[in-house]
């Protein structure tokens, strides 16, 4: 088992020019807008899931305040006074427990709003797989992804497979389809910036998507607790540009003649696959 | 029914051991739930407070906790294994040590026989074993702290197969300690549990219906029956992963055949009712609280009751709302979706209730008022939150975020310190006999109030940013490190929020020798409880009482003072009479 060993106070730095990387406006410190904070969405589907956070945020942030606004008036209201007794009532009957039931309606009304914009929402992100651009298998192991490249000839089990930890190149604007397998406990696939996210289940294959919106470098977390290297295992996903991506493609299979240089990077069981 | 437990004859007769240690009696039972509660709160605190420092300042030495031993801790530098470990602990502690002790533990066994007009428990000697089971499973769960290895690190919810297999974690007999506390704990509150629903089934005072029960009653009840019907599958589960890790199962190794995911049904099958169990006492304690310091009628008893008793009925259809990203058949989200954005209809009618309780009463603000009122509106934010928790798209990205530790803390913060010293402040004088320092109690209620709005508030925003749960160092992500400043301010605002329990702790220990003696009903409260003398005898009450109205006729034009005891007998008004 590889042990990740944590610098004192620093960071591990893993992937190409960190420098590049893209991350929350750090002059949002201070914005009381919660969903600020989010960081940049570049991803097909981010723009629904948003939306959701969005429609939530402005309903739960309406009742927010209008039920706090009105416990504190009523608190101002109706604090003590001398001769002035509390009034006699119950609310069991209709007409006044119409006064908590009727806002109950409403609740239910914007429920139900929720659930069914969620649905559409839902059945677009994860409803069904479109047809896949490009493909990869990533494997989670304590405490690396391991993913794994068909190269050229677009199958897996093949000479020309490779294997990179913690790096994930895609081009944007194109289908990657992500084959999720784990090694040995549960880990999650999480890319922020892309509003996605999925665990990874020892035992099972688990398919996940996402089309990228915009080069650059994103941050791919662990978000489930995975063991003592949870915190730092992290890697990263490099969105190429067209041109970009054709050049890093030649970069890595250069051509077949040294093929036999790069034999040490192929992973010796790329198909780990459990009966 | 109320006469099948006799007086207890030979009170003065106990021994000292038979009064204070190895007692039946349920209220002494209740202190020593207390007191196991309040003492694992400490415990449960002091992790936070180990947490938050290396979120705040990552691999720095912990003020204060230079003497822990490697290698669990170097120089008060927090390893990550240790991080882990105090993760899981915390959340353990919390809710099962603290949060069952105290509001089932100390409160349901102390008010369901004195709100009831009993003389005790239904079975006294099975609630002295379930307090003594508690004991137990606590002495083993603090024992986990000292083995080798360490105490159990895969999480409060202990998923395997991280948590299945000791290689995967280091942690060898800690994590089988774990189970072994925690299945004692639920045998502890199963016992509880039948003495609960016994009770009050059976030995309610003469006239008192089910629905002139007081709320906190109702709530204790279905709480207790939450428990008992979810609590079998996550023993069966325990057991499960005791043998994978003793015995060589593969229940939940995926190796041998067994599924990780069953692990996550079955815990979450007992994990969401487990939520309403400490919920409901905790809104109870405010339930009961709110009427009396507005003088005025609770608002829509019976749509509380019926709500309550929907709210139970929905959380066992709800468990996989914390399972949306966990590879499960993403056509089986949306059904959950549903069922648990409905569950805000009714917790809506509670709260709209509590709200309306307020309107056109004569409100007064002594400490347990402030703490009820304190329940109900960082309720309000919790629940409120939930909403995207709950909705499956809006989970993909917040899930195992922060987003979520503030969502829980905003509701089980409130149900369990909020509502826990509601209850402690409000009912200190019946148990005790002494009333609590007033302005001891404001500053208190003050510092937790704002300390804890400050603490959990920016939770949500760190959320919104993506920082994972459970990860012990944020600067280790170059996309979260514009989010430290409020890592600081966060850990800033625990601490004061730790430090604000001081004066409870003062006012506590100090209240109970020279607190000012409390009268039998210091709030001028209807319930039967403030019948008896503070603190009751040993079996409660002179005469059972006969109960002629429900819990909460304050102001009524019936009675000549703005409240009406629940065992007054109508007198006949001098109009009719002459």
């Amino acid at each position: 088992m590889k042990r990740v060993v944590l610098s004192a106070g620093g960071s591990r730095i893993l992937g190409p020019d960190p420098g590049r990387l893209l991350h929350v406006n750090p002059e949002n410190a201070g914005d009381l807008r919660m969903l600020s904070w989010l960081p940049e969405n570049v991803s097909t589907y981010g723009g629904d899931i948003d939306s959701i956070l969005y429609l939530i945020y402005y309903i739960t942030g309406a009742w927010f305040f209008l039920t706090l606004g009105t416990i504190v008036l009523f608190l101002f209201l109706y604090r003590r006074r001398e001769g002035r007794p509390a009034t006699y009532v119950h609310g069991n009957t209709l007409d006044q427990s119409a006064w908590i039931l009727v806002p109950v309606v409403i609740v239910l009304g914007l429920d139900l709003w929720i659930d069914f914009r969620g649905a559409e929402v839902w059945e677009a992100v994860k409803g069904h797989m479109p047809p896949a651009d490009v493909r990869v298998q990533l494997t989670a192991k304590q405490f690396n992804w391991e993913i794994l490249y068909p190269g050229p000839d677009g199958q897996f089990g093949t000479a020309d497979d490779l294997q990179l930890d913690n790096e994930l190149h895609v081009p944007v604007g194109k289908v990657a389809r992500v084959t999720l397998k784990s090694k040995d406990v549960i880990h999650s696939f999480f890319l922020p910036n892309l509003r996605l996210k999925q665990d990874v289940v020892p035992g099972r294959e688990i398919e996940a998507w996402f089309e990228a919106t915009k080069p650059g470098v994103y941050e791919i977390p662990c978000a489930e607790l995975c063991g003592f290297g949870h915190s730092g295992m992290v890697g990263h996903l490099t969105v190429h540009s067209a041109d970009d991506y054709e050049a890093w493609l030649k970069r890595t299979w250069p051509s077949p003649q040294s093929s036999s240089a790069r034999l040490s990077a192929i992973s010796g069981e790329p198909e780990d696959r459990r009966p | 029914m109320s006469e099948s437990i006799k007086p207890h004859a030979h009170d003065e007769a106990l021994g000292l051991w038979r009064t204070y240690v190895f007692s039946t009696d349920h209220k002494t039972i209740a202190k020593q739930y207390l007191a196991i509660g309040l003492f694992w709160a400490i415990v449960g605190g002091l992790l936070a407070y180990v947490m938050r420092w290396q979120l705040a300042y990552p691999d720095t030495a912990v003020p204060g906790f230079g003497w822990v031993p490697e290698p669990s801790m170097v120089g008060g530098i927090v390893p990550p294994e240790f991080y882990n470990m105090v993760v899981t602990m915390h959340g353990t502690i919390m809710v099962f040590f603290v949060a069952m002790p105290i509001l089932l533990g100390a409160f349901g066994n102390f008010l369901i026989p004195l709100m009831i007009g009993a003389r005790d428990m239904a079975f006294p000697r099975l609630n002295m074993l379930s307090v003594w089971t508690l004991a137990l499973s606590s002495l083993v769960l603090l024992i986990s702290f000292f083995v080798p290895g360490g105490a159990a690190a895969s999480g409060w919810t202990a998923y395997p197969p991280l948590s299945a297999k000791a290689i995967y974690t280091g942690v060898e007999w800690g994590q089988n300690l774990w189970i072994i506390a925690l299945a004692l704990e639920f045998a502890s509150f199963l016992m509880g549990g039948i003495n609960f629903l016994t009770t009050t089934i059976n030995m309610r005072a003469p006239g008192l219906s089910l629905f002139r029960l007081p709320l906190m009653i109702w709530m204790q009840f279905t709480a207790a029956v939450l428990f008992m019907l979810s609590v079998g599958p996550l023993i069966a589960g325990a057991v499960m992963l005791l043998l994978d890790r003793l015995a060589g199962t593969s229940f939940f190794l995926p190796e041998g055949g067994g599924q990780p995911l069953l692990w996550q049904h079955l815990f979450w099958f007992f994990g969401h009712p487990e939520v309403y169990v400490i919920m409901l006492p905790g809104m109870g304690a405010s339930l009961e609280i709110l009427p009396v310091f507005s003088r005025k009628p609770i608002f829509g008893y019976r749509p509380i009751v019926y709500s309550t008793i929907a709210a139970g009925l929905l959380s066992f259809l709800v468990w996989a709302h914390h399972m949306f990203p966990s590879g499960m058949d993403p056509r089986l989200a949306m059904p959950f979706s549903i069922t648990t954005i409905l569950i805000s209809v009714p917790f809506a009618i509670i709260v709209f209730a509590m709200i309306a309780t307020l309107w056109r009463g004569s409100i007064r603000f002594p400490t347990p008022m402030l703490f009820a009122l304190g329940t109900l509106t960082v309720f309000i934010v919790g629940g409120l939150t939930g909403i995207f928790n709950g909705s499956a798209p809006a989970d993909i990205y917040i899930h195992d975020t922060y987003f979520v530790v503030a969502h829980f803390h905003y509701t089980l913060f409130s149900a369990i310190f909020f509502g826990g010293f509601a209850a402690i402040y409000y009912w200190y004088p019946k148990m005790f006999g002494r009333m609590m320092h007033e302005t001891l109690g404001k500053i208190h209620f003050w510092m937790t109030f704002v300390f804890f709005n400050a603490v959990f508030f920016p939770m949500f925003f760190l959320g919104a940013g993506g920082m994972m749960r459970r990860i012990a160092n944020p600067l280790q992500y170059d996309f979260l490190k514009p989010l430290q400043p409020l890592n600081i301010f966060i850990t800033i605002g625990a601490i004061l929020l730790f430090l604000g329990q001081l004066p409870f702790v003062v006012n506590f220990l100090w209240s109970l020798w020279a607190g000012e003696k409390a009268a039998s009903n210091p709030w001028a409260a209807n319930t039967l409880e403030w019948t008896t003398p503070s603190p009751p005898p040993h079996s409660n009450f002179e005469v059972i009482p006969v109960v002629h109205r429900g819990p909460y006729e304050y102001s009524s034009p019936e009675a000549p003072e703005d409240w009406f005891p629940q065992d007054r007998p109508v007198q006949a008004r001098p109009a009719t009479a002459g």
